[in-house]
């Protein structure tokens, strides 16, 4: 287990790799990807057990991970990069032509550590569904975890799967919610409220539990609850309270930045503001 | 001639039904997804031969597809089973993402397809699957003429790793394939050979195609008769070597004309040796409530549309 404060330098480099990487091609998403810095680093770094080399798609006896909002790939290819999937010099490579760091996460180009494209929203959470069949099949008693964005979940496909994985008491998957009240349209409640989310969750036969999102000691520590909670006879979500942009302060509290990338000068404050720590790619 | 005695008439669903049951006792890794129309789809004895390795999605064909890709991360090897309307159109982007572009070893089982699922009507009639599905990089699709050959098409889409969608109906039709087939996906069965015509058919329409060969075999026509079961990928070396030999072509499909076999039959000739072509085909039309046979016959898919079908090609060709 990495500690608070090796955990927060990992974090503080995933927020310079995700600004340098939207610059550098000039698109990209880098609110999303900022807003779970810290969730996607506690849980490469400390929650799941995996072996990223050699990569194995099948994960069998692994924790398995699904990202369902795909647009926050930035985040998602950093973490990798750090977690041992496969050099971070690639990340120079993100949204370019011939790269395996496709705009949205991608198999095709065979970039260790993804299982499944996504982008299309509303697809990942039948996925995962799907996987912890397969691992219950295989009498593999290791979880699977995915994410959703908030304002994806307008997608009736994954209320499909939240209705068929309660019924079917599939244990083994912990789902978290990015809760950060944004879309691209404006803010969440504005354009399709959720009016009590949680106790939506819980109707289904979920285990609803709540966590800080921007706060690596939080959310180590509801990672590790939600595990203890899982295999339980319910599906375990985490409603994670996150801000956009979290650790740029123009980019904070505005969904604004859910999809444009920082010009230079944008860019050299949002680096100052987060100092190199473990190396730039 | 062809043989057209009927000796039996099945389902091609219950052909698809048989083969997944074999594949439950041969192949452990095969697992099975339905969407509520589990007897529709003959899926019943897997069902309660393999209960742990059966998904009851319920009426949710997009989360199935979506389990079904999940499944396959896993090493799994998922059949889906629904009708063919909500097989492809309905769940599309989920196929395209989480399946086709994701390159997972999906098995997209429809039945149901085109005009003889007779009086349910048009909303469940897709005529489109065959196109939808093979503009999809990645995917294979197969489209059996009768009982045997659907049931050796499952079979040997286990053993091809990688997406498939197998099409298949509901009515009883004849059976008139060999019972212990090996299906080989991509190679087209010549029934008979001939010099005059090449007639391209697949699906039910094989059977017409027979019938009609038959036919224009007493007028005194010489008819290769090939049934394209795959239409992506192609059997492209079999049709330009037949339509070389005859100078002629025919296609025939329960499907629309816009994206079936005889538009992927028309784009191969076109790049390679020009033919004439006529397609019998459903020309850009929804179906209706009826019995299949009327409904062949109103949409212009009956044999008799096939023998106009030749004739107008083979005076094409001479004229």
């Amino acid at each position: 287990m990495k500690t608070v404060a090796e955990l927060n330098d990992i974090v503080k480099q995933v927020r310079r790799d995700i600004v340098r990487m939207v610059h550098a091609v000039q698109s990209g998403h880098p609110g999303g990807s900022l807003g779970c810095a810290e969730y996607f680093t506690v849980l490469y770094q400390n929650t799941m057990s995996y072996s990223a080399v050699p990569f194995n798609m099948e994960g069998k006896n692994e924790d398995v991970f699904v990202l369902s909002n795909g647009h926050i790939s930035p985040v998602f290819y950093s973490t990798l990069a750090h977690a041992g999937y496969f050099d971070k010099s690639e990340l120079a490579t993100f949204r370019k032509l011939e790269s395996r760091l496709q705009g949205h996460p991608a198999t095709e180009e065979g970039l260790p550590g993804i299982r499944i494209a996504s982008g299309s929203l509303g697809q990942g959470l039948s996925v995962a569904v799907g996987i912890a069949q397969s691992k219950k099949l295989n009498k593999d008693a290791q979880n699977v975890y995915v994410l959703m964005g908030d304002g994806e979940l307008q997608e009736g496909q994954n209320w499909e799967a939240i209705m068929y994985a309660g019924h079917n008491k599939v244990d083994n998957i912990i789902a978290t919610v990015d809760f950060n009240k944004a879309q691209i349209d404006g803010s969440t409640t504005d354009i399709m409220g959720f009016h009590e989310l949680n106790s939506k969750f819980e109707s289904f036969g979920w285990d609803v539990m709540e966590m800080d999102g921007n706060d690596v000691a939080s959310v180590t520590a509801g990672l590790e609850e939600a595990k203890q909670r899982s295999g339980n006879g319910k599906p375990v979500v985490i409603i994670m309270k996150t801000e956009m942009g979290n650790g740029v302060d123009f980019m904070m509290g505005s969904h604004k930045w859910h999809g444009i990338p920082p010009n230079d000068e944008q860019l050299a404050s949002a680096l100052d503001q987060n100092i190199s720590t473990i190396g730039d790619y | 001639m062809v043989n057209t005695e009927v000796l039996e008439k099945k389902d091609t669903r219950s052909g698809f039904g048989a083969g997944l049951l074999e594949l439950g006792r041969t192949n452990p890794e095969v697992v099975a997804l339905c969407a509520d129309l589990t007897g529709s789809l003959k899926m019943n004895a897997f069902e309660d031969e393999f209960p742990d390795r059966f998904f009851q999605a319920g009426i949710a064909e997009a989360n199935m597809i979506g389990m079904a890709a999940g499944l396959a991360t896993g090493g799994k090897i998922p059949f889906t089973g629904t009708f063919a309307n909500f097989s492809t159109g309905r769940v599309y982007d989920q196929i395209r993402q989480s399946v086709a572009y994701s390159e997972k070893n999906v098995k997209i089982c429809a039945s149901h397809a085109g005009l003889t699922l007779g009086e349910d009507g048009a909303t469940h009639q897709i005529l489109e699957d065959i196109g939808l599905m093979k503009m999809l990089p990645n995917m294979v699709v197969i489209n059996p003429c009768d009982y045997n050959q659907t049931k050796a098409a499952t079979i040997a889409i286990a053993e091809h790793h990688g997406p498939c969608y197998l099409r298949f109906g509901r009515p009883k039709w004849p059976v008139f394939t060999d019972p212990n087939q090996k299906f080989e996906i991509g190679k087209a069965w010549t029934i008979q050979e001939g010099t005059d015509v090449t007639i391209f058919a697949t699906g039910h329409l094989v059977w017409k195609a027979m019938e009609a060969a038959n036919e224009l075999e007493q007028q005194g026509l010489s008819v290769e008769l090939i049934n394209i079961h795959t239409i992506k990928p192609l059997d492209d070396a079999a049709i330009l070597k037949s339509a070389s030999k005859t100078g002629c072509v025919v296609t025939a499909e329960e499907h629309q004309m816009n994206g079936g076999l005889g538009d992927s039959v028309c784009q191969l000739l076109a790049r390679n040796t020009p033919t004439p072509v006529e397609m019998v085909a459903v020309d850009d039309q929804f179906g209706e409530s009826g019995k299949p046979e009327q409904l062949l016959d109103k949409y212009g898919l009956g044999t008799v549309d096939i023998v106009n079908a030749v004739q107008k090609v083979i005076a094409r060709k001479n004229g």
